[in-house]
């Protein structure tokens, strides 16, 4: 990417600044307000004390006095650190075991050429296109007859439905950019199947599995239609489903404490994207670079 | 080390025959040569020897082993690839010692080995860096290294000098022909640049679309081309080609030259043949064939002449100074021809 940067600096003669105001700036700037704004009034709900929240006279936009009531109602009045448990090992122990089979998958179909490797490649991806809204019905009824309804194992086991499809898809665009040469010559140095995938392959697709884990996370960190109808008692809740089950009282909304939860919900997805931004923007560009 | 034979080696991708039935002799310790034109299948029958690709039919053999179901770790070769190949996620020296970690050697005799390797091929202060923190040479180097420590019984090399640029190619040529001085290791070249060949080679093999057309040593070549892909394909600049015709006296060119028959075997007048000069072979002379002067090009040390003989684009390298203008016409005296068979390219004198 940092060979790219001297052409755009070689075009900057082309940009006066009035120019660029209206091609980039402004562009950027009404960007990041239309992207920012929800996490703006989510941030500013949470920390607002309920009478602002319902007095037509205040600002909408700010905070008088602001107060914690609500975190201290999320955290300790509600089963919300319970939620926060399952999300994070869900999300955990569902990403890593997809992430394992769809190397394996990846890399078979993308090297070891056995005859239907297009076929399977193609069917996995069709598998990725079935909405999880059709899809549910029928894992019910599978989670229910493996006694599984109602554990956090009903969500670790069906999340990888559609995180390994998306995984394989990402990792074999990634595998393949990697030179068929090194695994010839690798084999010539006397590595095993195993060790050429061990020592070579996931070395250099390092990216492409950050981006492809990143990505498996925040899929099922948010996922919602499974967590709804495979778990019920709270005890066993993500936090998405959580946040609007339990804080949503007949037609009486917790706006405070819900935007509460959404916002510490959002914290560790954001943290994660943060320190692996660079790793995740060269894993959807593909391309090993020597 | 080992000697290599390939007895009617063949292969087809799919319906598509690729090489034609191979047979080459390669002894112990023997430099040997593949050279061709593009897609002419050299890669594949190296890949072959490597083990990279399968045998459609045939057999290789290492030494007095067939290896034709023998997977490549255990043919006891290496490999230097055109793009080099070196993991880029390891250092120069991680690299070299990778397969010698994979055979578990102990540690001391790894060390030991890829010290000898680098300072052989002047590598070792790139020890810890990385790939791509090397220049094209170095990198070269590398991709050698790698296959020295191994000390295999045969090292095979497809094109590995041809992402170099010109000066350096012709250092490393040097060097590793050096190297094989020093090592004595069977070696196998793949290249489509002849002068690399006939400078590099104990033995070269001219192949065309998947057949040998040649094998013998680089003057071997040069003198007695078998026919006229050989003999167009070794030497440069090319041979000359002029269309001719037996007669009684000779061999005539066009309406008004005539040459001298070269053997009388080939006493069958009417006969068409191709006549073959090399541009070295042809000298400034007053008894020689009318010419005239297209082209010239002094390089210094000779000078190449492009000129047109019986209608005919052909070239002359002579040694001594002329001041040729374009248009001059110039007498051009052939000192040594050769005799093809046009329809078969088959050599006849
Ligand atoms: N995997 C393959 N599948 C089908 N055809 C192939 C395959 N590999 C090579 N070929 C064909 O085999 C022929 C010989 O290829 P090869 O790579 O051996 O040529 P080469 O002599 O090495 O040429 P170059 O000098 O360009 O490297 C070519 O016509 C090529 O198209
Ligand atoms: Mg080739």
């Amino acid at each position: 990417m940092s060979d790219k940067a001297p052409d755009t600096a070689g075009m900057d003669y082309l940009q006066t600044l009035p120019r660029r105001w209206v091609t980039v700036y402004i562009p950027m700037i009404v960007f990041l307000i239309l992207l920012l704004f929800p996490f703006y009034w989510m941030a500013m709900t949470a920390f607002k004390p309920n009478e602002e929240l319902v007095s037509r006279a205040a600002n909408p936009f700010w905070i008088v006095s602001p107060t914690l009531a609500h975190f201290e109602k999320l955290l300790f009045r509600t089963d919300y650190p319970q939620w926060m448990w399952n999300t994070v090992l869900v999300s955990v122990v569902s990403t890593f075991a997809s992430l394992a089979a769809s190397v394996f998958a990846a890399y078979a179909i993308e090297r070891l050429r056995f005859r239907g490797a297009k076929q399977t490649g193609l069917a996995i991806f069709l598998a990725y296109l079935v909405p999880p809204s059709i899809l549910f019905i029928p894992l019910a009824a599978i989670v229910v007859q493996l006694g599984l309804f109602d554990t956090r194992w009903a969500l670790i086991l069906t999340y990888p439905t559609f995180l390994i499809p998306f995984c394989t898809w990402l990792l074999m665009g990634y595998f393949r950019s990697i030179p068929y040469e090194l695994e010839e010559c690798a084999l010539i140095d006397g590595a095993t199947r195993w060790q050429i995938l061990v020592k070579i392959i996931l070395p250099l697709a390092v990216p492409g599995l950050i981006s492809a884990g990143i990505f498996a996370f925040t899929l099922s960190w948010n996922e919602f239609i499974y967590a709804l109808t495979f778990v019920s008692s709270s005890e066993t809740k993500t936090v998405p489903v959580g946040v609007v089950t339990e804080l949503v009282e007949g037609d009486v909304y917790h706006w405070g404490a819900l935007m509460a939860g959404a916002l510490l919900g959002s914290l560790p997805v954001a943290v994660l994207y943060s320190f692996f931004v660079e790793y995740y923007v060269s894993g959807m560009t593909g391309a090993v670079k020597e | 080390m080992a000697s290599v034979t390939l007895s009617q080696v063949r292969k087809s991708f799919g319906s598509t025959p690729v090489v034609l039935g191979v047979d080459i002799e390669i002894a112990d310790g023997e430099f040997c040569v593949l050279v061709g034109p593009s897609g002419c299948g050299k890669s594949t029958l190296l890949r072959m020897i490597a083990g990279l690709e399968e045998i459609s039919g045939g057999d290789i053999r290492i030494g007095t082993r067939v290896v034709n179901n023998v997977p490549p770790k255990e043919r006891d070769i290496a490999m230097v690839f055109q793009n080099y190949a070196l993991y880029p996620h390891m250092t120069v020296y991680e690299n070299m010692a990778f397969s010698l970690r994979l055979a578990k050697a102990p540690k001391e005799e790894m060390e030991r080995r890829v010290d000898e390797a680098a300072r052989v091929l002047g590598l070792v202060e790139y020890l810890g860096r990385y790939p791509r923190q090397l220049s094209g040479g170095q990198r070269q180097r590398v991709a050698m290294g790698r296959a020295i420590v191994r000390k295999p019984q045969v090292f095979l090399f497809d094109e590995p000098l041809s992402n170099l640029d010109a000066k350096l190619r012709v250092q490393m040529r040097t060097e590793i022909k050096e190297l094989h001085q020093r090592l004595k290791t069977t070696s196998i070249y793949v290249t489509h640049d002849q002068i690399e060949a006939m400078t590099m080679a104990d033995k070269i093999v001219v192949m065309n679309a998947g057949v040998t057309e040649q094998i013998g040593s680089p003057l071997d070549l040069y003198d007695n081309p078998a026919n006229l892909f050989v003999a167009g394909f070794i030497g440069s600049p090319a041979m000359n080609f002029l269309p001719g015709k037996i007669t009684a006296a000779g061999i005539a060119i066009g309406a008004d030259i005539h040459l001298p028959m070269p053997a009388n075997n080939l006493a069958e007048p009417g006969r068409e043949v191709i006549v073959g000069v090399r541009p070295e072979h042809l000298a400034v002379a007053d008894d020689g064939v009318p010419a005239e002067v297209v082209v010239v090009e002094p390089t210094g040390a000779d000078t190449q002449i492009f000129c047109k003989m019986a209608g005919v684009e052909i070239t002359a390298v002579v040694r001594e100074r002329h001041d040729f203008k374009p248009g001059t016409a110039v007498r051009l005296r052939p000192e040594l021809t050769y005799i093809f068979e046009p329809a078969s390219g088959r050599r006849l004198a």
